[in-house]
C-alpha cells in the first residue's frame, strides 16, 4: 500500500508527466488510469477503491446497473487444466461465440479468443493444411476433422518471459492473465506465443450495451481499452467461483473438459489418467495445461 | 564558472549556427521539416484511431516499424567500424572523420526509439519501463535488455561526441582517461545493442525462421555493409556542401571492410538457406515464402531476389580493388548494399517471420499509407537531427568555431 501511494506521489512529482496527462485533457478517472500501478502491487484498499471505480465506470458506459468488476484471486489448492477430445468436436464453432459473449471482446473487429481449424483427417494435426474460415453448408465434413486452438495456459510460457513491463504473468491457479492498465502494447508476446493465442486491440473495441456480460474480472473480460493485448483466461471470473468456462458449458457434443487437476476426483483428473492425452507442438517444452485426446 | 561560460557561448553559437546557411540549406532543412509534420500528422490519425490504421493485424503483428527499427539498430552499430580503425589503430585519415560516424549513431538510435514509441499501443505508459515507478522485466524479457542497451548506447555516443566537440571548442584536447574509456566502452556496446535485437527475434521458440543461432551474427554483419555504405554516402555529400574533407584513403579502407563484410554476409545466409532447404522441414516454408512464394502468395518474392541480386552485385564490385576505387562505382556499391541490406533486414526479416503465422495462416501484410507516411515523419526527424548536429560539428572541427575570450568579456 504505502509502496504503490509512494509510487503515484514519485509520478505526480514528475511535472513533465502530469502536464501530458492534462494537455491530453483528462478527467479523473484517466488521471487515476493513467498512475494506476500494476494490479500485482496493489494494496488492498487501493484495489477496492479501483474496483468500484471501474464498476461505476462501466455501469454509466453501458446503462446498466449490475456491472460489476471484482478481483477473485485464485482459489488454494486449485489448478487448472483443459481437455479437448478431437474424436467428438464437430467445428460447429458454438464454443466461439459462446467465448465473445461470455468474455466482452470488441464486436466490430470480432476478436475471438477460440480459433478452430479445419484440418484434413488424412494429414493428421499439421498446422500449414489448416483452415481457420472454412463455411460448409453443414459441419462435420467428411475427412476433415476440428482443432480448437485457443490459450494453452503453458506452465513454461513463452509470452510472460517476454513481457519487458510484467504485464502479463501466471496465477497461481495457473491461468496466464494480463494487465489491460499495465500493458504498454508492444506486442512482444503475441510474437512470441507459439498458439496464437493472444489478441491485440487494433482499434477502440465496441461492445453494444446490450450485449455486455456484467460479471467481470479485472484481469479477465472487463471491457479493454484499445492497444492492449488479451487473451483465455479459462473464462476466470466463473471458474474461480466454481463454475465452468463458457465454451465447456455450451460444447454441443461434450467434446471439452475442464476442472482442477489436483482435486483426484476431478473429470480433468480422469481424463489425464484414462486417456492418451498430448499437447499442441509438444517439441517447445511450453508444458501446456491444455490437453487434447481422442476419446 | 568558467566552464558555465565556455558553455554558454557554445550553445548560444551553435543555435546562431543551426540557423544560418545559404538557401540550400534553409530549403533541405524546411523539407526534412514537411517531412516531420506530415509524420506527426499521420501519428496522431494513429493515436485517435489506434494501430487499426497500419496493415498490421494478429497473424502479422510487426511490421515495417519494427523492421525499420531493425535495420536503424545496425546503422547505429556500425559506428564501431570506424571507432575501431580510429581509435584502436589511431589511423589518421578515419580519427578525422569518427565523429560523424558516433553523431549518425545518436541519429539511427533516436530514429530506433521513435520507431519502438510508435509501434506500441500505449506510448504514454512508458513510464511502466522506467525501473523504480514502474518495472524492466529483466533478466527474461529481451525487450527489457533492448531498451537497456539502446539507451546506454545513445547517451554513451552523445556523451563522447558533446565531450569531445564541446573541449574542442575551448582549443582543448580531451582529456584522455575520461574520454578514452568511454570510446572503448562504445565497442562492445555496439556489438550488445545489435546482438540483443537479434536475440529480441532469435529466443522466440515459436517463429523457427528467427530462432537461429547465426541471427545475431547476421545482424551484425549486415549492419557493418549497410552502416559504412550510409556513412560513405553521407559524408560525400557533406563534403560537397561544406568544408568537410574524408581522405581518399579513408574511403577505400572503408570500403574494403565492406567487401569482407558483405562476403561474410552473403555466406551466412548460404548457411541459413542451406540449413532450412536441405532439412526440408515444416521450417522451411518462411523462406519459401520469400524466395517463391508460398500457395500464390507471393509479395515479397521480387523484392528479396532484387535484394539477393543487390547484395551479390556489391560483393563483386567491392571485392575489385579497381572497382572499389573507382568513386562513380563505389557509390553505385554503396547504395546496392543500402539496397540489399535494407530489404533482406528489415521486411525481409520480419515479414517471413511471421508469415505463414504459428497456426499456419497466410496473411500478406503490405504497410499501409499512414504507416509509411509515419515512418517518413521519423526518417524525417532524424534527418533533422543529424543534419544540425553536423553543422555544428564541421566548424568545431575545423578550427573555425571556437570559444573567444573577448565575446564573453564583452558580455560582462
Amino acid at each position: 500500500m504505502t509502496k504503490s501511494v509512494s509510487r503515484r506521489d514519485f509520478l505526480c512529482s514528475l511535472g513533465g508527466c502530469a502536464a501530458a496527462a492534462t494537455a491530453v485533457g483528462c478527467d479523473n478517472i484517466t488521471h487515476s488510469k493513467f498512475f494506476r500501478s500494476r494490479f500485482k502491487e496493489l494494496g488492498e484498499e487501493e484495489l477496492e477503491r479501483i474496483l468500484k471505480e471501474l464498476s461505476t465506470e462501466n455501469q454509466e458506459r453501458f446503462s446498466n446497473a449490475e456491472a460489476q468488476v471484482s478481483a477473485t484471486g485464485a482459489q488454494p489448492g486449485v489448478e487448472f487444466g483443459y481437455a479437448l477430445d478431437l474424436s467428438r468436436c464437430t467445428g460447429c464453432r458454438r464454443c466461439v461465440h459462446a467465448c465473445v459473449d461470455e468474455n466482452n471482446q470488441g464486436r466490430e473487429e470480432e476478436i475471438h479468443w477460440i480459433r478452430v481449424l479445419e484440418m484434413e483427417e488424412k494429414h493428421g494435426i499439421d498446422f500449414h493444411h489448416a483452415d481457420p474460415y472454412y463455411s460448409p453448408e453443414t459441419v462435420p465434413e467428411d475427412g476433415k476433422f476440428y482443432l480448437p486452438v485457443a490459450c494453452q495456459q503453458c506452465r513454461n510460457a513463452p509470452c510472460v518471459k517476454s513481457c519487458p513491463v510484467g504485464a502479463t504473468w501466471q496465477e497461481d491457479d495457473g491461468i496466464v492473465v494480463v494487465d489491460y492498465d499495465w500493458c504498454i502494447g508492444c506486442r512482444c508476446c503475441m510474437a512470441a506465443c507459439p498458439y496464437g493465442a493472444r489478441r491485440f486491440n487494433w482499434a477502440e473495441p465496441e461492445i453494444p450495451a446490450e450485449d455486455l456480460n456484467p460479471n467481470m474480472h479485472y484481469l479477465g473480460n472487463r471491457p479493454r481499452p484499445k492497444g492492449v493485448v488479451e487473451k483465455c483466461t479459462f473464462c476466470i471470473q466463473k471458474t474461480r467461483k466454481g463454475e465452468y468456462p463458457a465454451c465447456v458449458e455450451i460444447c454441443p457434443v461434450g467434446s471439452r473438459k475442464f476442472g482442477n487437476m489436483l482435486d483426484p476426483d476431478s473429470e480433468i483428473r480422469y481424463v489425464l489418467e484414462n486417456k492418451k492425452v498430448f499437447v499442441l507442438k509438444a517439441e517447445l517444452n511450453t508444458r501446456p495445461r491444455f490437453y487434447y485426446f481422442y476419446g | 564558472m568558467k566552464t558555465l561560460n565556455f558553455f554558454g557561448q557554445w550553445v548560444a553559437g551553435s543555435i546562431r549556427i543551426v540557423l544560418t546557411g545559404n538557401k540550400l540549406y534553409y530549403a533541405w532543412v524546411a523539407f526534412l521539416m514537411a517531412c516531420t509534420a506530415i509524420g506527426l500528422w499521420a501519428y496522431t490519425n494513429q493515436l485517435s484511431e489506434g494501430l487499426i490504421t497500419t496493415s498490421l493485424r494478429d497473424q502479422v503483428s510487426w511490421g515495417f516499424y519494427i523492421g525499420n527499427f531493425t535495420f536503424l539498430v545496425g546503422v547505429a552499430a556500425a559506428a564501431v567500424t570506424l571507432v575501431v580503425p580510429a581509435y584502436l589503430y589511431n589511423w589518421k585519415p578515419i580519427k578525422e572523420i569518427v565523429v560523424y560516424g558516433e553523431l549518425l549513431a545518436v541519429a539511427a538510435i533516436t530514429m530506433c526509439a521513435l520507431f519502438v514509441m510508435v509501434d506500441i499501443g500505449h506510448p504514454e505508459r512508458f513510464w511502466h519501463l522506467i525501473p523504480g515507478p514502474g518495472i524492466l522485466n529483466v533478466p527474461s524479457s529481451m525487450l527489457a535488455w533492448d531498451v537497456i542497451a539502446l539507451n546506454g548506447y545513445l547517451v554513451l555516443n552523445f556523451v563522447i561526441t558533446t565531450y569531445l566537440l564541446f573541449r574542442l571548442f575551448q582549443r582543448k584536447e580531451p582529456n584522455k582517461r575520461i574520454f578514452m574509456p568511454l570510446v572503448w566502452l562504445s565497442i562492445p556496446a555496439a556489438i550488445a545493442i545489435h546482438t540483443v535485437t537479434a536475440f529480441l527475434y532469435a529466443g522466440l521458440i515459436s517463429r523457427p525462421y528467427w530462432n537461429s543461432a547465426i541471427l545475431a551474427p547476421r545482424f551484425i554483419v549486415s549492419a557493418f555493409c549497410s552502416g559504412p555504405a550510409v556513412m560513405l554516402v553521407l559524408m560525400q555529400i557533406l563534403q560537397r556542401f561544406s568544408k568537410f574533407k574524408i581522405r581518399k584513403e579513408a574511403m577505400w579502407k572503408i570500403s574494403e571492410l565492406m567487401a569482407y563484410f558483405m562476403g561474410f554476409n552473403l555466406f551466412l545466409l548460404g548457411a541459413e538457406v542451406f540449413k532450412e532447404y536441405y532439412s526440408d522441414t515444416h521450417h522451411v516454408t518462411h523462406m519459401h515464402y520469400m524466395f517463391t512464394g508460398v500457395e500464390g502468395h507471393d509479395t515479397l518474392v521480387p523484392w528479396m531476389w532484387f535484394a539477393v541480386g543487390c547484395s551479390f552485385a556489391a560483393f563483386f564490385l567491392f571485392l575489385r580493388r579497381k572497382s572499389r576505387q573507382n568513386i562513380v562505382l563505389m557509390n553505385i556499391g554503396c547504395l546496392l548494399i543500402f539496397m540489399g541490406v535494407y530489404i533482406e533486414k528489415s521486411m525481409g526479416m520480419v515479414i517471413p517471420g511471421m508469415t505463414p503465422d504459428t497456426l499456419g495462416e497466410i496473411y500478406e501484410y503490405v504497410p499501409s499509407i499512414n504507416e509509411l507516411l509515419v515512418a517518413l515523419g521519423i526518417v524525417g526527424f532524424g534527418g533533422l537531427m543529424f543534419t544540425f548536429m553536423v553543422k555544428i560539428a564541421t566548424p568545431i572541427l575545423d578550427g573555425e568555431f571556437y570559444y573567444k575570450e573577448r565575446e564573453a568579456k564583452k558580455k560582462d
